[in-house]
């Protein structure tokens, strides 16, 4: 399953490691984000929630910049 | 402006003011130590406060390489040292340049938006009389929907009240406006020009090819480039190595000046440390390099090509091979009447009676012939039509004993018939067992097709090839209009994927081929090729989905132009890279020595981030 985001970060590197931050959060297969379009990609793993894995994927990315946003 | 920039702005002028007064004041007058320093705060805190307190939280989070943390570090020790101006500009500029470069992507965010503005917002519904907007997703197909002049289509369908002129030059970067009238299929994203139209929608919104599009240009950047990966990877290496050669040089600097028995300046060395970690900021380099890939996409899309990925973008540029489909690439793929041989009547008699023998069949063949034949004869006139099948067929017209087939017709009742030196299909026409001459048909080559090739070979593509599954003596001829060097005719869909993959074998590792189809029936081979290009794909889906670039219209030229923009936009890009970690590592190294300070390190984060976007920016005019 694949799903797309609308995100709010204001720089291009945040926006990297909120994409190396994503990719580590259980349940997440890969996740991609588009600095440009401001949208994450998030292709979730066989059998994973995306509701439930979501709020984990925003704690990860808060953790790294704090004033990121991700609307799910 | 948003309001957040805004914010920004006034905190910028007002610390800008304060700053200027802070140095007027310790210019004119002595001031103790402490007081000053306290004078200082008041700009650097008014600029810097939230970045110390994003600082505060990378700590407790463990970001050590986060950029507050690095801005607030060299700042925070500028002033331990004293240098309480230099700590307040610094930071002042650091935040001027990220202003900046909100602004600028922001910018380009939105004019790359703006070229693709096809997005209609409502459909007008007739009820009661009444127009009345909806949401195009409620429209459900076979509605009837109402097009104003100005507004755009919101839906695909079919015109059936009403004619116009349609403006589609968002959707194929083609600028003419066509005529339009009931009848004819039009696509979602046109705009009307002059006249109110009633269509019939075909499709749902979401399905309708204004949803496609921009589905295909939203997503487009998600499939990164190796340059790209390139630099988020050097992001990630870049900065801990600089922190590190900071606490180095801080360390190191002074330990070998004691071993020398000089004194240790510490001070100056640690002075030198904060420089490195104002240059360890990666953001110009990662902001640069997907900047310039999204405005190359948007600046395409404008002219009708589509490019998935940045990384087709990156490939596209290195294209050395180009492999042509013949029909409906090279060719129009629609057949026409080409020539009346033999004939023993005039040539609109001989037509006449072909297309009314021919009026109740749908063979593409009928098609071509019906469509020469105008105005069309009245169907009347044929009483009687057997079709032989595989032969052709025999109908009795104004009385007469009419047969149009082909060869094995004619032998089948044994009439002596003259075969054709020209490529194509022939229909030979009988009139009461008297041979009466035949008719050529075959595809016409597009009148775009030589002058593509031709700039095809100027931006430096080695060979086009053209695959066809059609005969020699007709592939031949058409490969010969367009110059193209290399033809392989008589091929099973499965033979031009092996064909694909032998040339695939035979060029360089570095050299890209790309295999340009109408993408019916071309799916295996537009994935197998390192570059797939659809053409006209608007109408298949199948197309899109194996295509990397789509190009909106069927016109051959879009190809050079494709490759032109993606060449400019890799210059672009090898710029940036160059020119970003070049300034940086020149400034790193002068820094080492002591010369740089802190106002050419500020310059080397924030000024090579500003050129580097503007320079990104040029990636949109294509």
């Amino acid at each position: 399953m694949k799903k797309s985001y609308k995100i709010e970060v204001d720089c291009a590197n945040c926006a990297n490691k909120m994409e190396a931050a994503a990719n580590k959060v259980k349940g997440v297969a890969e996740a991609s984000v588009n600095f440009m379009t401001l949208k994450m990609t998030v292709k979730f793993e066989d059998g994973a929630d995306a509701a439930e894995v979501m709020p984990e994927v925003l704690k990860a990315c808060r953790k790294v910049e704090s004033d990121c946003e991700i609307y799910f | 402006m948003s309001r957040k920039q805004k914010k920004v702005l006034i905190r910028i002028i007002a610390a800008a003011a304060f700053l200027i007064i802070c140095y007027i004041v310790s210019y004119i007058c002595e001031l103790p130590k402490p007081a000053e320093a306290a004078m200082f705060l008041l700009p650097y805190l008014i600029i810097g406060y939230d970045i110390l307190i994003k600082a505060g939280k990378g700590i407790i989070n463990r970001q050590v390489f986060d950029e507050n943390f690095l801005m607030a570090v060299a700042t925070v020790g500028a002033l331990l040292l004293g240098e309480y101006g230099e700590a307040a500009a610094v930071m002042l500029f650091y935040q001027t340049g990220e202003l900046f470069q909100s602004i600028a992507v922001g910018k380009s965010r939105r004019s790359i938006s703006a070229l693709m503005d096809i997005r209609p917002d409502y459909a007008n519904i007739e009820e009661d009389g009444k127009l009345v907007q909806v949401d195009p997703d409620e429209v459900e197909v076979g509605s009837i929907i109402i097009v104003k002049p100005g507004e755009k289509v919101p839906i695909d369908g079919i015109i059936c009240g009403g004619s116009t002129t349609l403006d589609a030059s968002a959707l194929t970067g083609e600028s003419l406006p066509f005529e339009a009238e009931p009848g004819d299929e039009i696509k979602s994203g046109s705009i009307n020009l002059t006249g109110l139209i009633k269509i019939r929608t075909t499709k749902e919104f979401g399905e309708s090819t204004v949803s496609k599009i921009l589905e295909l240009v939203e997503n487009s950047t998600a499939k990164k480039s190796k340059s790209e990966n390139f630099i988020s990877r050097f992001a990630r290496y870049y900065t801990p190595a600089v922190c590190y050669g900071a606490i180095a040089l801080a360390v190191l600097g002074p330990v070998v000046r004691m071993l020398m028995g000089l004194a240790p300046e510490w001070g100056s060395w640690i002075m030198r440390a904060l420089t490195f970690l104002v240059i360890s900021c990666p953001c110009a380099l990662v902001i640069s390099i997907p900047l310039s890939f999204f405005a190359g996409i948007g600046g395409a899309s404008s002219e009708g090509i589509l490019i998935k990925g940045s990384s087709y973008l990156e490939k596209l540029s290195a294209a050395r091979y180009v492999v042509f489909d013949k029909t409906g690439t090279i060719t129009r793929g629609v057949f026409e009447v080409t020539g009346i041989h033999h004939n023993t009547l005039e040539n609109e008699k001989l037509l006449e009676y072909a297309a009314l023998a021919e009026s109740g069949s749908n063979h593409p063949i009928s098609q071509s012939l019906k469509a020469a034949c105008k105005p069309s004869p009245d169907a009347s006139r044929v009483s009687s039509i057997e079709e032989i099948s595989g032969h052709g067929i025999k109908a009795v017209i104004d009385g007469k004993n009419v047969a149009v087939g082909n060869d094995r017709l004619m032998k089948l009742l044994n009439i002596d018939f003259i075969s054709c030196h020209k490529p194509g299909t022939i229909v030979h026409i009988a009139i009461d067992g008297e041979y009466a001459g035949h008719i050529l048909i075959s595809d016409v080559i597009k009148s775009t097709s030589a002058k593509a090739i031709a700039e095809l070979k100027k931006c430096g593509i080695k060979k086009t090839v053209m695959l066809t599954g059609d005969a020699e003596k007709a592939a031949l001829p058409i490969a010969e209009e367009a110059g193209i060097d290399e033809v392989h005719a008589e091929l099973l869909p499965e033979d031009k994927v092996k064909k694909v993959e032998e040339l695939l074998s035979q060029k360089g590792d570095k050299e890209v081929l790309t295999f340009v189809g109408d993408g019916i029936n071309d799916a295996p081979v537009l994935s197998r090729a390192d570059i797939g290009i659809a053409m006209g794909g608007l109408g298949s889906d199948a197309a899109i989905e194996a295509a990397d670039v789509v190009l909106m219209d069927d016109n051959p030229e879009k190809i050079a132009k494709a490759i032109k923009i993606s060449r400019k936009c890799m210059r672009i890009v090898y710029q940036n890279i160059v020119f970003a970690i070049g300034i940086k590592l020149i400034c790193l190294a002068l820094g080492a020595l002591g010369i740089a300070n802190m106002w050419l390190a500020i310059f080397a984060d924030v000024g090579v981030m500003v050129i580097a976007v503007l320079n990104a920016i040029r990636a949109l005019r294509v």
